[in-house]
């Protein structure tokens, strides 16, 4: 069995699909951090079968809203003195600003591009966004 | 009632006024068609300026008589496309510009959603005068307040909506403001390649309990129920692909005949221009009231452009 040690401070992601933590490993920058962090694939889980799971040690400011749209179902563990302080699950986000792209070719935000998509959730269920511009529903 | 109040906000989307707020333009359009006199000087001092990004005739006159009936003056740029935008300036840049000129903004614009971005760049009211195949938000206060001038109401009534659904802005914005009113019901007649698009019809059945919603591809199958026939053009400047057009173009006409089919009090209306889809020999019958309806809009928007102002 793989065993990692345990973290004093810092945030455990949990309950990330397998298959995924590589990508929000990526998404969220974490190569690029001095601090200690592991990266754990195919664990195994009872809830899940299998997860991925990331363990980040020292201060992070997270973008809940990206790591929400990325993968709705994960764990945001925050750990202080070895303990978990605070436990969330950003879950889908209810605004998104800059983050998914318009795809209807006639929307102002394909031409000016100083200006950031936003996109608001109209359907949790299908996972459906709706541009703030133009209406155009998105799924993500 | 106190009179709702509209200084200083936008009006992007059809739904950005309350029914209540509807009404009240309604009463303070009436009013000025009665006695314009009584209001021709209320925005003395006060200028509009226009941004055309589309070619229009009649919405950009509407506005600027409209602006010119209330004593106010108007700046228009005839064609920004081959203006600021030539030389690369971003609208919102335009908007900033604009506004520092003038005390309100009426633009038009290929780009769905470019009104919506444009009012957050504008400190002064700003009206949206279509953006692309979304909304047009002015043409559905003057279609309401024609069907409430006709009709004496906006509930109960069955509206036909005939020709392009899909890429028709003024369909989307009319039908959704609509939708708010109980008891209506709606016919769509169109080809099969420009039905209303779906994300419409969620709004519409979002936005009212027991909304019928009814498609055809015949326009005779919507006539003899309709209380309000609304006719629209299929737009050449909508399609990526002009075979498509020439294929849909004459998909409906309506004739004295074909009208024969529906009630005596039906109403016949279009936002204009019309190509082919009326026959000119509809225009004699009294049921067609589409170039009273562009007059109704001239004092429609006289009273949104003096309630988004302050001044009445």
């Amino acid at each position: 069995m793989l065993r990692v040690d345990r973290i004093e401070l810092g945030i455990v992601l949990d309950h990330i699909q397998a298959g995924k933590g590589l990508f929000i490993f990526q998404k969220l920058g974490l190569a690029s951090r001095g601090d200690p962090t592991a990266l754990l694939m195919n664990v195994p889980s009872s809830k899940m079968g299998r997860k991925d799971m990331i363990k980040v040690s020292g201060a992070l400011d997270l973008d809940l809203a990206m790591l929400g749209l990325l993968d709705p179902g994960i764990t945001v563990n925050y750990i202080e003195g070895g303990e978990v302080i605070r436990k969330l699950s950003p879950g889908l986000p209810q605004r998104v600003v800059g983050l998914i792209r318009c795809k209807n070719p006639r929307c102002i935000t394909t031409t000016e591009g100083y200006s950031p998509p936003v996109f608001t959730l109209v359907d949790r269920e299908k996972k459906e966004y709706r541009c703030y511009f133009c209406g155009e529903h998105v799924r993500v | 009632m106190r009179t709702p109040t509209l200084e200083g906000r936008h009006f992007i989307d059809s739904l950005d006024l309350s029914p209540a707020e509807y009404d009240s333009l309604f009463s303070l359009a009436e009013r000025i068609k009665g006695k314009p006199e009584k209001f021709s000087s209320c925005c003395t001092g006060r200028l509009m300026a226009t941004l055309f990004y589309e070619p229009s005739t009649r919405t950009r006159l509407s506005f600027e008589a409209a602006m010119l009936r209330l004593g106010g003056r108007v700046l228009t740029v005839a064609d920004p496309a081959t203006s600021s935008v030539a030389k690369g300036e971003s609208l919102a840049d335009t908007i900033r510009t604009v506004a520092s000129y003038s005390d309100l903004i009426v633009i038009r614009h290929p780009k769905e959603g470019a009104a919506r971005l444009a009012a957050l760049f504008s400190p002064v009211p700003l009206i949206n005068g279509g953006d692309g195949a979304r909304e047009h938000p002015t043409q559905t206060l003057t279609d309401l307040f024609t069907i409430k001038t006709y009709k004496g109401r906006l509930d109960g009534l069955t509206v036909a909506f005939c020709g392009d659904l899909r890429y028709g802005r003024t369909v989307h914005s009319l039908i959704k403001a609509l939708a708010r009113h109980e008891g209506m019901r709606f016919i769509l007649i169109s080809p099969e390649e420009l039905r209303l698009p779906e994300r419409v019809k969620d709004e519409v059945r979002a936005l009212g309990e027991g909304i019928e919603l009814a498609e055809t591809t015949r326009m005779e199958d919507g006539l003899a129920e309709a209380d309000v026939l609304y006719m629209t053009r299929i737009q050449k400047e909508r399609f990526f692909n002009e075979e498509d057009y020439l294929r849909l173009r004459d998909s409906y006409v309506l004739t004295r005949e074909k009208l024969s089919l529906a009630k005596e009090d039906l109403i016949v209306m279009h936002p204009l221009p019309r190509v082919t889809e009326i026959a000119y020999e509809v225009d004699e019958d009294r049921r067609a009231i589409y170039f009273e309806q562009a007059r109704l809009g001239m004092w429609a928007r006289m009273a949104l452009i003096a309630r988004l102002l302050g001044v009445a």
